[in-house]
């Protein structure tokens, strides 16, 4: 394929030049089908790893006992309500500077996941918490600032499926990811900032882990595994995403000729 | 409520959660891939 055939703009820097080859919707589905089953591969094997480790063969926490096997839940769904968001914000950056269109479908198909993640967090957090604390929830900076994310996530899979236009609702959701950017050093740091009941970072201190490998190891694995799994969710429906304008793009011509081939 | 409930409850939710996410995944993916080959056979091609 030779560059001509790229849709990038001719004036686009080459970092720029290179993501748009992938707003070609052929180019994608073909080069993403290849990622896409080594993805659902990975997932299911690290996951099934890190799972079984954490619920079997680590040990239980001297003070916590066997309680502590929520965080091998509960810990990634944090990072990738985080990590995700992040994502969302880059994607937006994307949509907004370079109207990239595969970063607009990308964000889109994001956010309901992301939703769901951070709702999972917040749910293994509340079940780790009764046991651990004596309450399902306190309204500390930690906890509060996670479900202000959470209504950032839904905010977003809301406000870019409220408008017919699906590129004015790109944008507006694209704003409303990159206003929300600004909680997640809040999330980060609220148990550095402020008195929380949720206790301090203990996996990503600057210093040195605060935890055991013997339970630090199958945390990691549980986390890639999750990651993994998350990244072969958003990109099915990414490609399902793609197939479905394609579709619309397909039935709308058809329409069109028999209108024209009736008249 | 035993421990053993919350860490079931937790590993439970999490397992149904994600699976609703592949199950309605994979549906989607499965009915937009066989539409399109049905409206555009020659699509797929390089």
């Amino acid at each position: 394929m030779t560059a001509k055939a790229d849709s990038s703009p001719s004036g686009a820097a080459p970092g720029a030049r290179s993501l748009h080859r992938f707003a070609n919707p052929g180019r994608f589905l073909r080069a993403s089908a290849r990622v896409q089953t080594w993805l659902w591969a990975a997932a299911a094997l690290v996951l099934g790893a890190g799972l079984v480790w954490g619920l079997f063969l680590s040990p239980a926490d001297w003070q916590q006992g066997q309680t502590v096997r929520i965080m091998y839940v509960h810990v990634p769904m944090a990072w990738l309500a985080m990590g995700g968001y992040t994502a969302l914000a880059v994607a937006s950056i994307m949509s907004l500077i370079w109207r990239h269109p595969l970063a607009d479908l990308f964000a889109r198909e994001l956010s309901p996941v992301g939703a769901l993640v951070t709702a999972l967090c917040l749910a293994t957090g509340s079940l780790w918490g009764r046991p651990m604390w004596g309450t399902w929830w306190v309204w500390d900076a930690r906890l509060t600032s996670v479900l202000v994310l959470f209504f950032l996530w839904l905010g977003h899979a809301a406000l870019t499926r409220a408008f017919e236009d699906q590129e004015r609702g790109a944008r507006v959701g694209a704003i409303l990811a990159l206003v929300g950017i600004v909680n997640i050093p809040i999330v980060k740091f609220s148990v550095d900032w402020w008195n929380t009941l949720h206790q301090p970072a203990s996996v990503t201190r600057l210093d040195a882990p605060g935890m055991h490998v013997d339970i630090l190891y199958p945390l990691l694995t549980c986390a890639f595994g999750f990651s993994l799994l998350f990244g072969a969710v958003v990109l099915a429906r990414t490609r399902a995403a793609v197939m479905e304008r394609r579709i619309r793009a397909l039935q709308l011509a058809r329409a069109r000729r028999e209108e024209a081939a009736g008249a | 409520m035993t421990h053993t409930f919350f860490i079931a409850a937790s590993y439970a939710l999490v397992l149904l959660g994600f699976g609703a996410l592949v199950l309605d995944a994979a549906r989607r993916h499965a009915s937009a891939k066989r539409l399109l080959a049905e409206l555009d056979p020659r699509g797929d091609r390089p």
